[in-house]
């Protein structure tokens, strides 16, 4: 739910719900956005990937 | 046909061997695809639901099957942010587990909503007063943490990983993994304690109502620790199970003795905290609420004291103390008896909690009310097994998902007189059977 909605109340329980929510779904959305531009970046500079765990 | 998929070094059964333990599995599959498409046609009239069970055999598998997929989320934190390194011979298998854990019981869950065409309105119409819906935030949000630690494993497939964006793309999200991890846990705490917590705050139903800390009842507590306890277990014996079924050994002793020990730690802690909570509630919580802790013992045929005997010694003071000493720890028969009780133990557990608490009466002039599943509840039930016993069949054949697996089970080199007639020895020397 996202606060423009008219369901939307201003109170502690939106405030601790929809903000973890927002906030693990922001961590995990930066977290890939990074992974995929820097595999994009890494393979343009030529990179192989190599993973010294695997 | 399909060598050029398995990973290096490593033997697996031939494809026709595969293909028909995949269909043997696939025939169990098929018979739940076709009672969840009943209960989703016809709707829940195929279930045995009713007024007294609106909670029953799905909502206990969701409860057992996601307490049983938290040794990823704790296998991941004791790594990725505890610094637990060996773990990572057995990360793999465990975030498999766990997302098989995971999105079967998402699985049963689009079944239970009977209506799966409007499971985004406890999105959207969120209560922020329920329990459930942070249930719902998290495993959703979880769900999406275990894909994400999953893709790196199913990039590292011998041919995908030959697409350098693919392997820049694995090396970099195991790089970042860690944020993922912690995450995951984060998530797994109050997901897995928000469960405990559903019936722990259900004042109409004191078998299971608990005095609380701030707004967590106890079970709430009680439900992340068995998981993180009893998760570890189950990751063992699942790990166990494919060695037996592959003939082969997948990962190191001391590795499988480490996590045992863990998970036996967990389980012994666990129970101590679980019987205080149990003894509390016999003699302070229910006759607080004017009833005798034997009353949800007795006047029906099921229920007894057994029960409660089994869950707390048989399944929790046992399988800990046989997991927590080297001698029983390190013997095989007596660990894989510990993990079974342990897994048994969780189970009984989660099915107490849902469905004893509605059996129980409430009311003066009600009375027990057993319940018995349909077929098409045992069906979809079974369903994600099958699914599950598939995906591991596939990850396993074509993914490096136990990095031990080389070193444990070396392919004999061929003969010399084959080698040299090869243009391509090294070739022979990776040896895939087809």
């Amino acid at each position: 739910m996202l606060p423009f909605l008219f369901e939307w109340v201003w109170d502690m329980g939106h405030y601790v719900f929809h903000g973890a929510v927002w906030a693990v779904l922001s961590i995990i959305g930066m977290g890939m956005t990074f992974c995929i531009i820097k595999s994009v970046v890494d393979t343009m500079q030529g990179k192989t990937g190599h993973d010294p765990h695997h | 046909m399909d060598s050029a998929l398995i990973p290096e070094g490593v033997k697996r059964c031939s494809l026709w061997k595969f293909l028909l333990a995949l269909a043997l599995v696939s025939a169990v599959l098929m018979w739940g695809v076709y009672a969840m498409l009943l209960c989703w046609v016809k709707g829940l009239n195929q279930t045995n639901m009713n007024d007294y069970y609106g909670f029953a055999l799905w909502i206990w598998a969701d409860l057992a099957v996601i307490a049983l997929g938290g040794g990823a989320f704790f296998t991941g934190l004791l790594k990725y942010v505890f610094g637990k390194d060996e773990l990572k011979y057995i990360i793999n298998y465990a975030v498999l587990i766990g997302f098989i854990c995971y999105s079967s019981a998402q699985l049963i869950l689009g079944i239970d909503v009977g209506q799966p065409l409007r499971g985004w309105f406890i999105f959207w119409h969120a209560n922020v007063h329920s329990m459930l819906t942070e249930v719902a935030f998290c495993l959703t949000c979880y769900f999406i943490v275990l894909t994400i630690e999953y893709i790196p494993l199913s990039l590292e497939n011998r041919q995908i990983k030959k697409v350098p964006f693919f392997a820049n793309l694995t090396h970099n999200m195991h790089s970042a993994m860690a944020v993922f991890a912690a995450t995951g846990a984060f998530l797994s705490f109050f997901h897995q304690g928000s469960l405990g917590g559903v019936s722990g705050v259900l004042f109409g139903r004191p078998f299971s109502f608990r005095e609380h800390i701030l707004i967590w009842p106890y079970t709430f507590f009680l439900f992340t620790w068995s998981a993180a306890a009893f998760g570890p277990s189950f990751t063992l014996f699942v790990t166990w199970l494919t060695e037996k079924i592959t003939r082969k050994k997948l990962v190191k002793d001391e590795v499988i003795h480490m996590v045992a020990k863990i998970s036996g730690w967990m389980i012994i802690t666990y129970i101590i905290a679980k019987s205080a909570d149990t003894l509390y509630w016999m003699f302070n919580t229910a006759p607080s609420q004017g009833l005798q802790w034997s009353f949800f013992y007795q006047n029906n045929p099921f229920y007894g004291k057994w029960i409660l005997f089994t869950e707390i010694f048989i399944c929790g003071f046992l399988p800990g103390l046989l997991l927590i000493f080297k001698a029983t720890r390190e013997n095989p028969t007596f660990r894989v008896t510990a993990l079974v009780l342990g897994i048994i133990g969780v189970c009984l557990n989660r099915w107490v909690l849902v469905l004893q608490t509605l059996a129980a009466p409430v009311l003066p002039f009600d009375s027990w009310v057993l319940y018995i599943p349909s077929w098409q509840e045992v069906a979809t039930t079974i369903l994600p097994i099958a699914y599950g016993v598939i995906l591991i069949m596939i990850s396993h054949r074509y993914l490096p998902i136990f990095p031990q697996e080389r070193e444990l089970n070396p392919i004999d080199a061929p003969p010399a007189s084959v080698v040299s007639r090869q243009p391509a020895p090294t070739a022979v020397v990776e040896g895939q059977s087809a």
